[in-house]
């Protein structure tokens, strides 16, 4: 018996090596073949390519996103494996950069330019000639709040900050128990999109100097704003993405929320008893009568180090540029994975249709287009990860204290400053 | 003859066993809650949406959740199966032969155990990218093959089960060594390879960062990264809570089910052990 089962396992086994290895060299006569990984499902979208480009074959593994993805990207660029298109957050480009992951494509893609606006297209170059990726969705920032809860306690939507401060007071002083929204300490990628509307760049190159604004006038401005509404008392402290959030919005506990235009999306599932009870509205301006608006997520396609060794770089941006400027791409896009397009034109085409939790508001789309216009640009550095585990900690100590925002905002630039002095990056200053 | 209870180690136990089922409970539950009333209803109440969470995770992506889990029950079944075999022989030499260099690999063995198998999950990537098995059902496999603990636990066991006279006796009976293995010591041993076996597979089963390192095609993820992955989609779309938990729910029922299906016998062994004190 126990012969027999020995050789069941040898038999497995030898199976499993026939199966196992299907990932060999490339047919030297074959299509090119690619490998992309991302978090969105494009599948449907590469099928689509694929039916068309019978040279060029694209096959999508569906990865979860994150911090884990770049350090699985990136250790997979070091052993010289890995993808040849990777989904990559745009600031988390220059990391991937700095750690050879991205290769430059500008002699295949420079053409690609002219489908995105300024600021999104600084961002998968880096301000230099290179082009590291080309941008696939942006997510300018917004302000949702509850109509039907403003109007039942005579709140007018905030166009300037002054007076998002003023809403937030008359409501505590209406209701004690509702706040206007949180400031939540766990995800810096909604502060830096407040900076940037603010004016801030957090990181800057000229030549190989780097320059560190974490703790430039304008974000120092935007943490002493919301530090000052956390201190009254008048806005929430707790985190977002919490149960308790979730039931905070759901009740009408929360009426707003600064959020990205991919907030429909989360309020479904977090606040699934307020459909059609949301707006969206511009974010309120620094300056009355200001259009400005600063960015939180959005990701670009970039094309590895490891496609270019292989050769296969011109074919990775090929498809890369197709998927995120060609119309049926991204009607496809929007269809499948639910992105708002980086493509400036995409954004006000008849691809995107009002969202399913929004039905009260037909022009969503409209709106999201024209507060896309004013988008900040946004600076990105080789440690932008540093940053945003420091600012956890530093906010969320300072929101749970009430304590001083602008002196957890110098924490957050000493540590990224002395992290990258660290890793040998020449500071400027 | 009459017995008291002891009412204080009870209620430490009673305490333990709230400790570990209350989050199975949660898990429990919350699978039975529809999308709306996930976050909504009360926590250790049951929902009205089990069946539609379990038709909607089998609907996803053409059912690629079962792929996850028939994945899993690979990687964890050949994988526990070749780690006991491997444990027992090594385990079995390291006990009953007497042959230079058996304490130094047994301290290295020891090391081993020591080791967090986490902190091997990277370098065992880049030493397999290496050889061009990164990626595939090996990369999974073959590190889970060689379990530290395992070999320890087997050593242990196969000095206090097999006793040297049987050997000696098969021995001047004319058994090769082969046979003594498998005819006298690997049935002396099974109930000590169940439980090495169980351990395992309940290693492999709920290992992430090994598999998430190694594996870059979503076919071949087991359950537990496809799960990672669902959770993980960008903002944009409404987050799978549902069928994450659902899935979760359902991925323990395989470990359930062998512990119970095994019980016989590793009570055996646990016993053996009380006697053998």
């Amino acid at each position: 018996m126990q012969r027999r089962t020995a050789l069941a396992v040898i038999a497995l086994a030898g199976s499993l090596a026939l199966t196992g290895c299907d990932g060999g060299a490339p047919a030297a006569t074959g299509p090119v073949e690619l490998t992309m990984w991302s978090w969105a499902s494009l599948q449907k979208v590469a099928e689509m390519w694929n039916a068309d480009h019978p040279d060029i074959k694209v096959t999508v593994q569906e990865q979860g996103g994150g911090d884990e993805l770049v350090t699985k990207v990136i250790t997979a660029a070091k052993a010289g494996d890995g993808p040849d298109l990777v989904q990559a957050e745009y600031q988390m480009i220059p990391t991937l950069v700095s750690n050879d992951v991205l290769t430059d494509v500008a002699e295949f893609a420079g053409g690609a330019e002219d489908s995105f606006s300024e600021s999104v297209w600084k961002q998968v170059t880096l301000g230099s000639p290179a082009v590291y990726a080309i941008p696939q969705d942006t997510a300018p920032l917004a302000l949702f709040y509850r109509e039907d809860l403003f109007t039942q306690f005579g709140l007018a939507v905030p166009k300037t900050w002054t007076e998002f401060a003023e809403t937030a007071r008359q409501l505590k002083q209406k209701d004690p128990n509702r706040a206007l929204t949180t400031f939540s300490s766990n995800d810096a990628g909604l502060f830096a999109g407040l900076s940037q509307q603010a004016g801030a760049t957090w990181w800057q190159t000229s030549g190989d100097t780097w320059k560190v604004g974490v703790d430039d006038e304008s974000s120092r401005k935007v943490a002493d704003f919301w530090g000052g509404l956390v201190k009254d008392g008048v806005i929430d402290n707790q985190p977002m993405y919490t149960p308790a959030w979730n039931k905070a919005l759901n009740d009408g506990t929360q009426i707003a929320w600064v959020s990205a235009v991919w907030a429909p999306g989360t309020l479904t599932t977090s606040a699934p008893d307020t459909k059609g009870k949301w707006k969206m509205a511009p974010l309120p301006q620094w300056t009355a009568g200001a259009a400005k608006t600063g960015s939180w997520g959005g990701s670009a396609t970039g094309i590895t180090g490891k496609a270019a060794k292989d050769g296969k770089a011109q074919a990775a941006a090929k498809f890369a540029t197709w998927l995120n400027t060609d119309p049926k791409a991204i009607a496809a896009l929007v269809k499948e994975a639910g992105v708002y397009p980086a493509a400036t034109a995409a954004q006000s085409s008849g691809a995107l249709t009002t969202p399913e939790f929004f039905p009260n508001q037909p022009d969503f789309y409209a709106l999201a287009a024209d507060i896309a216009k004013g988008t900040a640009a946004a600076g990105w550095g080789p440690n932008v990860n540093v940053a945003y585990n420091t600012f956890k900690d530093a906010f969320g100590k300072a929101a749970t204290e009430k304590s001083s925002f602008p002196a957890a905002l110098r924490t957050v630039h000493e540590t990224t400053v002395a992290d990258m002095k660290k890793n040998g990056f020449k500071i400027e200053g | 003859m009459k017995r008291r209870t002891s009412w204080v180690p009870t209620l430490v136990l009673l305490l333990g066993a709230v400790y570990c089922l209350i989050p199975v409970l949660w898990v429990l539950m919350a699978a039975t809650k529809s999308r709306s009333e996930l976050f909504s209803t009360f926590t250790f109440l049951p929902g009205s949406g089990l069946w539609s969470n379990l038709a909607e995770l089998t609907a996803y992506r053409d059912g690629v959740y079962w792929l996850w889990m028939l994945n899993s029950a690979l990687y964890a079944g050949v994988g526990a199966l070749l780690s006991a075999v491997v444990s027992a022989v090594s385990g079995y030499a390291l006990a009953k032969f007497d042959f230079r260099g058996r304490g130094v690999i047994f301290t290295v063995i020891l090391t081993g155990v020591l080791m967090p198998p986490i902190t091997l999950a990277v370098p065992q990537y880049l030493l397999l990218a290496k050889v061009d098995l990164a990626g595939t059902y090996w990369s999974v496999l073959l590190p889970s093959i060689l379990s530290p603990y395992g070999i320890y636990l087997a050593r242990v066991y196969a000095a206090a089960a097999v006793p040297d006279e049987v050997l000696e006796a098969a021995r001047m009976d004319g058994a090769r060594e082969l046979r003594l293995f498998t005819s006298i010591a690997w049935p002396m041993m099974l109930p000590g390879l169940v439980t090495i076996f169980l351990f395992q597979f309940v290693a492999i089963w709920n290992n992430f960062l090994l598999p998430y390192v190694m594996l870059a095609d979503d076919g071949t993820f087991p359950v537990t990264v496809g799960l990672y992955s669902l959770l993980q989609q960008g903002a944009s779309r409404p987050a799978l809570y549902t069928l994450v938990i659902t899935g979760a729910l359902l991925s323990i029922i395989p470990l359930i089910a062998l512990f119970l299906g095994l019980q016989r016998y590793w009570r055996v062994d646990l016993l053996s052990g009380v006697v053998k004190s």
